[in-house]
């Protein structure tokens, strides 16, 4: 660009209109990412995570076996690598993850298991960022008497251990697979609506809903452009706890025998496979189990770090 | 204080009623019914069973029934095992349950409330960043991780030190000797200390900045007495809102570490009448877990008014 100016005094003008853009106010967000690179667990949760999602879609795609292929030559036999000397057979080949007591790959049913856990997370989230802000935004900005039943409403089904209710879900659902993301969001929705409430209530008395109001915009348009959108921060915070926390609520299930069932796998199925094989088969406890701690964990300083970067009050 | 109490007392009585009702038709919704799976019968015998269970009549009358009979204490016969009913049954694993869990709870308040006021006291230092960390480790690792490794490494491996024996049994109760409570009892603990040691630490550090304690520190008390005697009472008042949400982290719990390390507590029941469709026995313990935890809410509320002078419970 600067090649085009001859003049100095165009130069001039030019550092001029750099400096005033160099004024020129952050936003908010521009801030609060700042502070999120600067946050190093967090930006290494993230490198990680996206790793782990890349291995989890393309990983099954690129392995040498599928992750429903038995091998009854060698059943829960361990990867060649393995340092335990007093192993049953070796696996031998490339199986790093050694086998299952089906004799199918570990690392691919790992990797499945990794796809089916993080896309329960996911879609789970988005169920319950959907009907959560829906019902926090509404109760919150029609208040009164209708927010007083709808909050006394989330008060009664938080005095219910949700995962009881999962657990009736799922019986009612016969185990479906679809169904599972829709339970476990449907109960992970309250604690969003809460906030979203929160939030409303003190957005709505703020003058641009005023204005908004004023020049005759209906209750549905006011939620919709104004109070949604600037309930986000908070928001994008429980989501990052949100995701763990329906990874966990799956595992959980299908620990206890209730999420996905076979030949399809989620790390809660593999721990529970792995923590009946322990005693001969360590690795097929080891391996999904740190595959999803380190998944929490990344989860969870994403959550600290965006709540950091958002909420600067106590930096 | 005592109108206040008997308010509470009368507003958990409407809570209840919505949850009984609501996962009773929630149960009766549930494709398939709990005679399903067994031998085709001849339908005049089928139809005697559904009668003397009163599951030929219409919904909303097996409903009144089952309510007026809850009113009188009887949850009714469970319907797969034949000669229990729900009442017994829960009688019968409730003691160990409670054991468990109060064990955990209590363990988990001591090792919580210490690991946080130590965090607290070295705010910033390497102690603190140790616990918080351990804190992030027992938040994120879930009980079903936990539960095998440690089995693995107490129980398969076996641990020796200064030639002591510290291995212990992988599961059974025996009768809840000292022995096979310790490793359950741990793990259930585990998350519930995390989350402590972590409100503890926050709130205990707001405190010590406050302006009474550096009166108290000025006044020339030691560090000891000033916590003990200022900082403590006003620093577990997160924490006692805390205890419903506890309490229902270590019901979900001990759902796992009851199926681990096989204790007969009513956790398991739960699970199994869930698998079984076991109506009455799946809404008996879910009617008294939700009891348990409105109760604990309700204490947690009436503790809070009591320790903070601030709250006005005349209103």
């Amino acid at each position: 660009m600067k090649g085009f100016y001859t003049t100095a005094r165009l130069d001039e003008v030019e550092a001029l209109i750099g400096k005033a853009a160099d004024v020129q106010g952050r936003s908010l967000w521009d801030d609060a990412l700042r502070r999120l690179i600067r946050n190093r667990a967090a930006v290494v949760s993230i490198v990680i995570l996206c790793l782990i999602a890349l291995a989890a879609v393309f990983g099954p795609l690129l392995l040498a076996y599928d992750y429903n292929y038995m091998n009854y030559d060698i059943v829960s036999c361990a990867p060649d690598w393995w340092p335990d000397s007093v192993v049953l057979c070796n696996a031998g080949g490339t199986h790093w993850f050694g086998t299952d007591s089906l004799g199918r790959d570990l690392l691919a049913r790992t990797l499945i298991g990794a796809r089916v856990s993080l896309a329960v997370g996911l879609i789970a989230t988005v169920v319950s960022l959907v009907i959560g802000v829906a019902y926090g935004a509404t109760a919150g900005y029609l208040g009164g008497r209708v927010d007083e039943l709808m909050m006394r409403f989330v008060d009664v089904l938080y005095s219910i251990p949700y995962i009881f209710l999962v657990i009736i879900l799922m019986v009612i659902f016969n185990r479906n697979f679809y169904l599972l993301f829709v339970a476990i969001g449907a109960v992970e929705w309250l604690t969003m609506s809460r906030i979203v409430r929160g939030q409303t209530l003190s957005l709505k008395q703020k003058e641009f809903v005023e204005a908004a109001r004023a020049s005759g915009v209906s209750d549905f348009g006011i939620i919709a452009r104004h109070i949604v959108p600037n309930v986000f921060g908070p928001v994008v915070v429980y989501v990052t706890l949100t995701v763990p926390a329906s990874i966990l609520a799956e595992s959980f299930l299908s620990f206890l025998g209730l999420g996905i069932q076979e030949p399809l796998t989620s790390w809660g199925v593999l721990i529970s496979d792995g923590a009946n094989q322990m005693e001969t088969a360590p690795w097929m406890l080891l391996f999904p189990a740190a595959f999803m701690a380190v998944t929490l964990f990344c989860f969870n300083f994403i959550g600290d770090g965006l709540r950091d970067a958002l909420d600067p009050k106590d930096r | 204080m005592f109108s206040y109490f008997i308010r509470r007392l009368l507003g958990a009585i409407p809570t209840l009623f919505i949850i009984i009702t609501l996962s009773f038709f929630m149960m009766r919704a549930a494709p398939g019914g709990p005679f399903d799976n067994q031998r085709r019968l001849p339908p005049e015998i089928e139809l005697n069973i559904k009668a003397a269970y009163n599951l030929d009549k219409p919904v909303y009358q097996q409903y009144v029934i089952y309510l007026g009979k809850l009113l009188h204490g009887d949850l009714g016969p469970s319907y797969k095992n034949k000669d229990f009913t729900v009442t017994e049954m829960i009688a019968d694993g409730l003691p160990v349950s409670a054991r468990l869990g109060l064990s955990a709870m209590l363990l988990a308040l001591l090792f919580g409330l210490s690991l946080g006021t130590i965090a607290a006291l070295n705010q910033n230092k390497l102690t603190d960043y140790f616990v918080m960390s351990s804190a992030m480790v027992g938040i994120t690792v879930p009980t079903f991780v936990t539960a095998p490794i440690l089995t693995l490494i107490f129980g398969v491996y076996g641990v020796s030190l200064f030639g002591y024996d510290l291995s212990l049994p992988v599961g059974g109760w025996n009768g809840g000797a000292l022995r096979n409570m310790i490793l359950p009892v741990i793990v259930l603990a585990l998350p519930q200390v995390a989350y402590i040691a972590r409100l503890t630490r926050g709130s205990m550090v707001e405190v010590l900045h406050s302006n009474y304690v550096r009166t108290a520190r000025a006044k020339g008390l030691s560090s000891f007495m000033i916590v003990i005697r200022h900082a403590l009472r006003a620093a577990v008042l997160p924490l006692v809102s805390y205890l419903g949400p506890a309490t229902a982290g270590i019901l979900t719990g001990s759902l796992i570490v009851e199926q681990i390390f096989q204790i007969p507590g009513i956790g398991r029941y739960f699970i199994q009448g869930a698998l079984n469709r076991d109506y009455t026995l799946v809404l008996g313990v879910l009617i008294y877990y939700a009891t348990f935890v409105i109760l604990l809410n309700l204490l947690a509320d009436i503790l809070y008014a009591i320790l903070d002078p601030r709250v006005r419970y005349a209103k």
